[in-house]
């Protein structure tokens, strides 16, 4: 699983326990219960799965199973400034390709890397449903639309001034 | 008066609550707030110009509104009945400013059925869409027919599947009720996966209540207490609104035990996707409501016989259940009388990509592709010419200009070699290499194929590689039968819905643009220049002037040149990003 070795604390837990509890520890509950779980903690190490899979009482590759199955789960934690490059078929006319690529070379971490600081994380993402607005670019849950390759400097700019 | 100001996705990200709230703000400044009223809606559909802000009752059209653009509006139009000029819609093709909707060549063409009330009513509030005839359908279900007229209402009216199959919901009805079991299930599809498609999430945001009315109404048809809604949870802001819908009806009685005082029993509950496109399928999305991975299994036995926890499992897709009240409320014949001869009623689409006015359409069944991209679309942006457009998302294809006289429908489009979907409809023009678009789709379905069946899992990845070989002038002609019969091994053979039509846009596009993989193979050539491999950037001595323009922005300073004299590319230090191509003013960078 994770190369990561990470001890959680007795209230950590204690607050996966409770989120399986409140689906009744239902098994058929899994994937809300890991919405809960990674929206608490911002990501699914091995170890939170462990414990949900105890809650749950089914086994910890049922629980792996299911995180590697489905994209919006992650076991890597993500960086401060979380940025979603919208790939769907309207943001890709529109030039989206070229739009990643920028951020790829600004940042210089390929698709679902985090920068060595922690700052930011880059990914892709199909289709927020905006595409009146292609290109897309999600920075955490702020919106931005008609981005072309130029306007990325400006972008991180605001990101990278708050530091 | 009435202020509606659209509170979409698209339109909430370029800040409408804000728009909205400076609004009230004004409103109530000037002590108006009784005489007009801000009312955040669901989508407008024309999301090109957003966000929209419409008043009633004279329908005038603002676009492109700014939250600073409030104090005028109030005003100027509240106040005085002066339109603010500077904000109405101006027609491209007749450059004429035009005051109302009614007017727009984006909505004459339309019929609004399934989006019936999006972007007139508030969807965090029942009592608007109880206005406007909400609940009667589930009321007159209940009271006055028994399940079996209702489905033959349903059936005779000849509405089928939206979410792209296409099967006849009334027969899907009649099978899961004539099942019997302790317990069945109705379960509303809203994992809408199609990137570039958001038809179903504009219902959601802009009328939930459709949707719960229908499934209720499904639940008394085939027996069901039961209902399930699988929501994408990329979709924050319809499962916010759906949210608040269904309290609102257990509050108002319209769910729950006893509804309407007729002892039929009927609750709905929410279950998030997590980011699979194979969960669209109905298999694949009941393993994944039951917490498992969303993989598909074989059928029979199908969701009707064996569902959601081994039960008979009623699933539709939303636009599908929104179109149901209206049908019980007018008639089948009604429904019936629009459409064509196999297809009937309307499609909802999401028209994207190169088009002047992208958003969401409602059409009747048999307008033509034309009369969609040219009329209702506006034409294709910066006056370029008109290559394919793609329907159906990575299960579809791509239609050239000599299909664009058919009339749209289920049969036509799969006669055509595309297919219906679930309504994206994704226009290209002369820029889009068709091999690097049938590349992107190939992209991904692999990365969104389960892996259960090999046609699926490892043949989508060698098309994936024949295409790359092909974009990288590598490929051979050998190389384009290999693709096509690869494809046809694939959808004949694999699991599920996701393998069988994921060499569709590969096959359509051989079909269709067979010479420009001509032109990859042989010539080694892209006639598109989007290929960058086969591409190279140099510039025209005789055009360059020596601005700098482009060395300046080169990413890489693969430019070098004296000011005032011609500029030369290195192309061994050029990634062929297209900067200095974007930056020239003179048309002296040329692609060859």
């Amino acid at each position: 699983m994770s190369h990561i070795k990470l001890e959680l604390k007795p209230e950590q837990v204690a607050k996966i326990k409770e989120i399986c509890k409140s689906f009744n520890n239902d098994p058929g509950e899994l994937i809300n219960v890991l919405h809960r779980t990674q929206e608490t903690f911002g990501y699914l190490p091995a170890e939170v799965q462990e414990v949900v899979a105890a809650e749950l009482n089914i086994p910890v590759a049922k629980v792996y199973g299911v995180v590697t199955f489905y994209s919006f789960f992650t076991m890597l934690p993500k960086g401060k400034h979380p940025i979603s490059i919208c790939t769907g078929t309207a943001c890709y006319v529109r030039g989206a390709e070229k739009v990643l690529d920028e951020f790829k070379r600004i940042l210089n971490v390929k698709v679902g890397e985090t920068t060595p600081d922690g700052n930011f994380s880059l990914n892709c993402l199909r289709c927020v449903g905006a595409c009146g607005l292609a290109p897309v670019v999600l920075i955490g849950e702020k919106v931005y639309g008609r981005v072309s390759p130029d306007g990325v400097k400006d972008i991180l700019k605001e990101y990278q001034e708050q530091q | 008066m009435h202020l509606l100001v659209c509170g979409g996705t698209g339109c909430r990200a370029s800040a409408s609550d804000s728009i909205a709230e400076k609004l009230k703000a004004e409103l109530a400044a000037n002590n108006l707030q009784d005489e007009a009223q801000v009312i955040q809606t669901g989508c407008f559909g024309f999301c090109e110009k957003g966000p929209i802000v419409k008043v009633l009752p004279d329908n005038t059209f603002y676009t492109q509104v700014k939250p600073e653009d409030a104090p005028e509006i109030v005003k100027e139009h509240i106040i005085k009945g002066r339109k603010v000029e500077r904000l109405l819609y101006v027609d491209p093709a007749k450059k004429q400013k035009v005051e109302d909707s009614k007017h727009m060549g984006f909505y004459r063409k339309q019929m609004r059925i399934a989006l019936r009330n999006c972007g007139f009513i508030n969807p965090e509030n029942i009592d608007e869409y109880i206005a406007r005839d909400g609940y009667q359908a589930l009321g007159k279900v209940l009271t006055e027919l028994d399940p079996q007229q209702t489905i033959d209402i349903i059936k005779k009216s000849g509405l089928r599947g939206r979410g792209g199959g296409g099967f006849p919901t009334g027969i899907k009805w009649e099978i899961a009720s004539k099942n019997k079991a302790d317990q069945k299930y109705v379960v509303c599809n809203a994992d809408e996966g199609d990137p570039g498609a958001f038809m179903d999430r504009s219902i959601l945001e802009g009328d939930p209540h459709s949707v719960i009315e229908a499934m209720a109404i499904c639940g008394y048809c085939i027996g069901a207490s039961k209902g399930l809604v699988y929501i994408r949870a990329e979709y924050p802001l319809a499962i916010q609104r759906l949210r608040i819908a269904i309290n609102q009806a257990r509050e108002y009685g319209l769910l729950g035990n006893d509804i309407m005082g007729t002892g039929f029993n009927f609750d709905i509950n929410l279950r998030y996707g997590a980011g699979a496109f194979v969960c669209g399928e109905e298999t694949a999305l009941i393993h994944s409501m039951e917490g498992l991975r969303g993989e598909p299994t074989n059928k029979p036995p199908f969701p009707a016989e064996r569902g959601y926890m081994g039960k008979p499992t009623n699933v539709n897709n939303v636009e599908t259940f929104a179109n149901v009240p209206p049908i019980i409320l007018k008639g089948a014949d009604w429904y019936s009388s629009i459409g064509t001869e196999k297809s009937k009623g309307t499609k909802v689409f999401a028209l994207a990509g190169k088009i002047n006015n992208v958003g969401l359409i409602e059409v009747p069944m048999g307008i033509t592709l034309r009369e969609v991209i040219f009329e209702i679309g506006g034409g294709i942006k910066n006056g370029k010419k008109f290559k394919a457009v793609q329907t159906g998302g990575p299960s579809g294809g791509c239609l050239t200009e000599k299909h664009l006289d058919i009339p749209i429908d289920f049969d036509n489009l799969i006669a055509a070699g595309s297919m219906m979907g679930s309504g994206g409809m994704i226009v290209m023009d002369e820029d889009d290499c068709m091999v690097s678009v049938a590349k992107f789709y190939l992209d991904f379905t692999v990365e969104e194929s389960c892996g259960k069946c090999s046609p699926c899992r490892i043949g989508n990845k060698r098309l994936y590689e024949l295409l790359d070989r092909i974009t990288k002038g590598e490929g051979t002609l050998e190389d384009l039968d290999r693709l096509r019969n690869l494809s046809h091994v694939i959808k004949d053979t694999a699991l599920c819905g996701l393998g069988q039509t994921s060499p569709n846009p590969v096959l359509s596009t051989l079909d269709n643009f067979y010479d420009e993989y001509v032109a990859h193979v042989v010539d080694k050539k892209c006639p598109a220049g989007q290929c960058k491999s086969l591409l190279r950037y140099v510039i025209d001595p005789e055009a360059c002037v020596g601005c700098t323009a482009c060395a300046r922005n080169c990413p890489v300073n693969a430019i070098s040149g004296e000011r005032k004299k011609p500029h030369e590319i290195n192309p061994d230090i050029c990634i062929k990003c297209g900067a200095c191509y974007e930056k020239c003013k003179f048309d002296a960078i040329r692609i060859i």
